[in-house]
């Protein structure tokens, strides 16, 4: 899932564009950025428990600003990462609605290369947007 | 893919840079940078964008300042300080930050380097596997949801009553370690989860725990200094926290709450999400103040929790008792918060919402927010440096009201977090300082790396400025020996 790190963007914090070719890809990259940024060797999370919940909003920067909120919230309040991502999001009536089933497992420092905690997903240049047949996001990271 | 240019300043004197309210339209006040030249030829330019959509805030009063270790942040730029009317301005969330009570913590010792050098590695491994510190690691106290809520409403207290602590701890901690408008009827159940394991945690980040070394030849007040309980030669305690995830979660709710408001209800109009505002006085502005009073005691109860362990893990290498080993606390200062200060708008009294974000209070000589203890002479200020650079203990004077009374917090980076790993290896860095006499313990070598001396600004210079500009004066530097980086 394609995301990437901006440098030049901020200072102290940590920033990063990710991409989906629809919404679901754009929320999954966006999450595995998340958690990434958190911990060097990301594929060492299993799939050993999963947490669902459903978030809904009018728009979509909310919709993906609110799930990554989720990710952060469950890595401290659950002591969770995640690795896998089942999501299904769908627009009725002018409102996004998520689903989500998160795989993943309890932090663990002697497996998980950690560099440094999230604290919380900001608003500052906080962008999402469909360009030709891609979703895109920016977002910079409290850490 | 910043496209900012560097603005015009007015020299107001050394110390001191203006940018005109003229520079953009949307300003209500100047902005006045606090630096050097040299600090200021070094500013990433992000900090003047940043601070001048803070000079944008409706009730912002005289100044959107910014101090010498100012550098770019999210929303506010760190080292951003505003003061808002409290009748008509807004408070907002990102002016303080989601590390809500983000500060520091001195604690003095009777111990010379020469007792503690011998054991420092012992020290530090006792410290390390006590105060748990990096991510996922849970907290000193095990609590549930009703001790949470006590505890956020009542602050260190709570810790002391619990026996966490001396009770004269209370009156070296800024508000006595309590803001008393908190109120836990405004926080959330996610708040609480995300808190409730944490009491007692250091973070990662730029969170440590360092002992520290006094030299003589860093004393330049030794009157003070001796008066405080320094002395040259002596080992001192230092340590850098906030409010954990609960603080986090705080901010995160209320800024997307004052975001539903702020134009629908409000007719707020901001440059910057994160900057999102409520009137202080609308029933949002005061549920998020009420909120931030519980962070901001749950900061103060983080650190007096690790004070206790920091006390307990001393007895066990050195034989003695916290109280023979004279472990008293010098202070605890907030650099991450909003206050309902009183000060002075051109020759009237004015009730202001001062939003201090990496910035801390530097109160004068007989200002009643100083305890008693201090009061003659300023409240002790701690700016804490890098883990090889050292760190300083200084003063608020009087002539820092030219600033809400208001200094600096840290060193300020100079070098991202990607830049300073690609320069440095934690491993590497770990045996340098070990060479030079710093022995490090860190939960993760990338984290250690992203937060070597280079990627900061020079502390001394920093210092001298807030020094030279009269925001606060030096008593003492303190160079690290041992460190332990969350």
């Amino acid at each position: 899932m394609p995301y990437s790190f901006v440098e030049g963007a901020t200072m102290a914090d940590v920033a990063f564009e990710a991409t989906g070719k629809n919404l679901e890809e754009l929320f999954e990259s966006a999450g595995k950025a998340v958690t990434k940024s958190m911990i060097e060797n990301i594929e060492s999370i299993e799939e050993e428990t999963s947490v669902e919940f459903s978030l809904n909003h009018g728009s979509v920067d909310r919709l993906l600003h609110d799930f990554l909120d989720e990710l952060v919230y469950y890595k401290d309040a659950e002591n969770l990462f995640f690795s896998g991502y089942m999501l299904k999001i769908r627009k009725e009536e002018g409102k996004y609605y998520l689903e989500a089933m998160l795989k993943g497992e309890k932090i663990n420092p002697d497996k998980h290369e950690l560099v440094v905690n999230v604290k919380a997903v900001s608003w500052h240049k906080y962008e999402v947007k469909k360009k030709e047949d891609a979703w895109k996001a920016f977002v910079i990271l409290d850490v | 893919m910043m496209e900012t240019k560097k603005p015009e300043f007015n020299k107001v004197s050394d110390y001191i840079w203006e940018i005109s309210k003229d520079y953009r339209e949307d300003m209500r006040v100047p902005v006045r940078v606090y630096s050097s030249r040299a600090l200021l030829d070094e500013m990433d330019l992000q900090v003047y964008d940043q601070i001048s959509n803070v000079a944008t805030l409706p009730g912002i009063q005289k100044y959107a300042y910014c101090m010498p270790d100012g550098h770019s942040g999210y929303g506010f730029p760190i080292g951003g300080v505003a003061a808002m009317d409290s009748e008509d301005g807004v408070i907002s969330p990102g002016g303080i930050g989601f590390d809500i009570n983000c500060g520091m913590r001195l604690i003095r010792t009777n111990l010379t380097i020469d007792d503690v050098q011998p054991k420092l590695r012992e020290l530090i491994d006792v410290l390390y596997d006590r105060v748990p510190a990096g991510v996922g690691k849970g907290g000193i106290l095990k609590l549930n949801k009703q001790e949470f809520k006590e505890l956020v409403d009542e602050g260190a207290r709570w810790c002391i009553d619990k026996g966490y602590g001396w009770g004269e701890d209370l009156e070296r901690i800024e508000l006595n370690g309590r803001a008393q408008y908190a109120d836990s009827s405004k926080i959330s159940e996610k708040a609480i989860k995300r808190g409730l394991d944490q009491v007692g945690t250091l973070g990662s980040g730029n969170h440590y725990l360092e002992i520290q070394h006094v030299l003589e030849e860093n004393v330049v007040d030794s009157g003070l200094a001796k008066k405080w309980g320094l002395f040259p030669g002596q080992i001192v305690v230092m340590f850098h926290c906030g409010s954990r995830g609960f603080g986090h979660q705080v901010a995160t709710e209320y800024l997307k709450l004052f975001l539903d408001v702020m134009k629908s209800k409000y007719g707020i109009k901001i440059r910057d999400r994160e900057l999102a505002s409520a009137p202080f006085n609308s029933p949002e502005g005061q549920d998020y103040f009420k909120a931030m009073g519980c962070a901001v005691n749950m900061g103060f109860a983080n650190r007096q929790t690790i004070l206790h362990r920091i006390r307990n893990s001393f007895e066990k290498v050195f034989g003695q008792s916290a109280e023979d080993m004279e472990m008293h606390q010098v202070y605890d200062i907030s650099h991450n918060r909003a206050s309902l200060e009183e000060h002075e708008v051109d020759g009237e009294k004015k009730k202001l919402i001062v939003h201090r974000k990496g910035a801390t209070a530097s109160f004068g000589p007989g200002r009643k927010e100083v305890p008693e203890l201090y009061r003659d002479d300023g409240q002790p200020v701690i700016i804490g440096g890098s883990m090889e650079t050292g760190s300083w203990l200084l003063a608020g004077t009087e002539d820092a009201k030219q600033t809400w009374y208001t200094t600096a917090h840290g060193s300020g980076r100079t070098m991202s977090r990607t830049q300073a790993k690609k320069k440095y290896r934690g491993e590497k860095l770990q045996k340098r300082l070990e060479e030079q006499g710093i022995y490090i313990k860190a939960t993760s070598y990338a984290g250690l790396a992203e937060e070597a001396g280079g990627a900061y600004k020079p502390i001394d210079e920093v210092v001298e400025t807030t020094h030279q500009a009269g925001l606060s004066k030096k008593v003492a530097k303190m160079k690290p020996i041992g460190n332990i980086k969350g």
